[in-house]
């Protein structure tokens, strides 16, 4: 069963790429694309390091084949920054020390971004909780929810300074 | 890891898929979010020469409230189950379940449809579809046929749905009384060690009406029958709970696995059938 063309809008810009259909979706964006942000951890669907944002779902790119993408619209951490720096998010990973071996940091980060879409306003126990698809082996999450929690409260200001 | 090498289709409507499954036969099988079919495929425990999406078919999608009853499409995600507000208002207990399960990347792309039409015994959506004494719509080569949630378990894996069928919807009459779904889990993500679906009606004071299901406690979701008539026209004491508890215990059957040996999962059935009463009857 031969390749098939599919076309992904990655990170706003359009790829027509040569897939076989049991080809996952993390090793089209990573060995085609060579977006090597979206880490493979587990494999297995646990760990979240592969998560991208497919058409506004946080989704793990090894448990998606590349077909069923397929159409999509897909940002990966590579396309989460903006182009005058750093995304919010990724500032304060940095200034909360949300990383060590930063392995599940661009999963983490991507994941956070759709959470804070849905909720601008989490609490501390909704950060958790929509983070718990992504496992950390180094952090042990405090600092990751203080970084989640210091982008909202800055995302939220920003935002209200626009208005 | 790969899975075996298949062919991908992504047909637009229920008969395009139809076809698909008639020309390929027990070669083919549907997908839906994929999130217990695709691991299998890498396992390799699944070999699905074509694979048949379910995604583009808008027929399957949505969910409906009306005039008492809930229609849910089969490829609607635990994710839409959890945002739908008119669900949670009809039966709440659909979103207090769909939170339990997985964790919110699988929430995203698991389907309802998919849930209760895998059979693993450990999928928490079948146990709760018990418990409302939901319907299945099953559409297949000779039409449509509907299957009671109750009758559709037949083992870990087996179940009614024919090969050639394909679960269209779930519907269920929304739910009157106190409801809770109770899992216990080693960890966020897992599947129950236990898990306990209850919905309980009151009418002066006493327990009018009660349905149980546990799930992952035999190699079928089961619905005890005798643990619900346990507390019909009691006032939910003790001793009425302990008479629910031990009447469940007599209808499970679980088997000693890493989530523990028999008897532990005995006691945490009971446990969590407990909760599970008292927190349906504070509601009630
Ligand atoms: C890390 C992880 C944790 C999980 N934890 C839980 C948990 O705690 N509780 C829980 O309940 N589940 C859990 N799951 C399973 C998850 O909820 C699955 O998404 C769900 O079981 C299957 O839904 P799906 O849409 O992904 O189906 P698929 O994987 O696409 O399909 C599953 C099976 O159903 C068949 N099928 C699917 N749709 C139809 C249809 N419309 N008609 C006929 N057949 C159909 C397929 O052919 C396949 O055999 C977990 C999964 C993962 C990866
Ligand atoms: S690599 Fe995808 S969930 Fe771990
Ligand atoms: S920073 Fe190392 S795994 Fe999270």
């Amino acid at each position: 069963m031969g390749k098939q063309i599919i076309t992904l809008t990655v990170n706003g810009e359009k790829h027509e790429v040569a897939a076989e259909p049991r080809e996952l979706l993390v090793h089209t964006l990573r060995e085609t694309l060579n977006l090597r942000g979206p880490h493979v951890g587990c494999e297995t669907s646990h760990c979240g390091a592969c998560t991208v944002d497919i058409d506004g779902k946080s989704v793990k790119s090894c448990t998606m084949f590349a077909a069923q993408a397929d159409g999509a619209e897909i940002t990966t951490i590579e396309g989460i920054a903006t182009p005058d720096g750093m995304h919010v998010l990724q500032e304060m990973f940095r200034e909360h020390h949300g990383l060590q071996c930063g392995y599940c940091t661009p999963g983490m980060i991507t994941r956070a971004y759709r959470l804070l879409q849905e909720n601008p306003n989490p609490t501390e126990e909704e950060v958790r909780f929509g983070i718990a698809g992504n496992l950390c082996r180094c952090t042990g999450y405090q600092n990751i929810v203080k970084a989640i929690l210091a982008a909202a409260a800055e995302m939220n200001a920003a935002r209200e300074a626009a208005q | 890891m790969i899975p075996s090498e298949f062919e991908y289709h992504r047909p637009g409507s229920i008969a395009a898929a139809l076809a698909v499954l008639e020309e390929h036969g027990d070669d083919a099988r549907v997908m839906a979010g994929g999130h217990s079919l695709i691991p299998m495929m890498k396992l390799r425990m699944a070999d699905v020469p074509h694979l048949i999406d379910l995604q583009s078919i808008d027929e399957l999608k949505g969910i409906s409230v009306e005039g008492g009853k809930v229609t849910i499409g089969a490829m609607t995600t635990q994710h839409e189950l959890i945002t739908n507000d008119a669900l949670a208002a009809a039966a709440p207990i659909m979103r207090e379940a769909a939170l339990l399960i997985a964790d919110p990347q699988v929430r995203y792309m698991g389907t309802i449809g998919g849930n209760v039409a895998n059979g693993d015994p450990g999928n928490d959506m079948p146990g709760l579809m018990q418990c409302l004494d939901a319907t299945f719509s099953l559409h297949g080569p000779d039409g449509t046929r509907e299957v009671q949630a109750r009758d559709f378990y037949e083992a870990a894996y087996m179940t009614d749905r024919e090969d050639d069928e394909i679960l269209t919807r779930i519907s269920f009459a929304a739910p009157k009384g106190g409801q809770a779904y109770e899992k216990q889990k080693r960890k966020i993500g897992d599947y129950a060690t236990a898990a306990a679906a209850v919905i309980i009606e009151k009418a002066s004071g006493k327990v009018a009406s009660a349905s149980i299901a546990m799930t992952n406690l035999s190699d079928t979701p089961v619905f005890s029958e005798a643990a619900g008539s346990a507390l019909v026209g009691s006032d939910c004491g003790s001793d009425a709970m302990s008479n629910a508890v031990s009447a469940m215990l007599g209808d499970i059957d679980p088997t000693e696995d890493n989530r523990g040996p028999v008897e532990f999962k005995k006691h945490v059935a009971g446990v969590i059938l407990r909760r599970a009463i008292e927190r349906a009857w504070s509601r009630a």
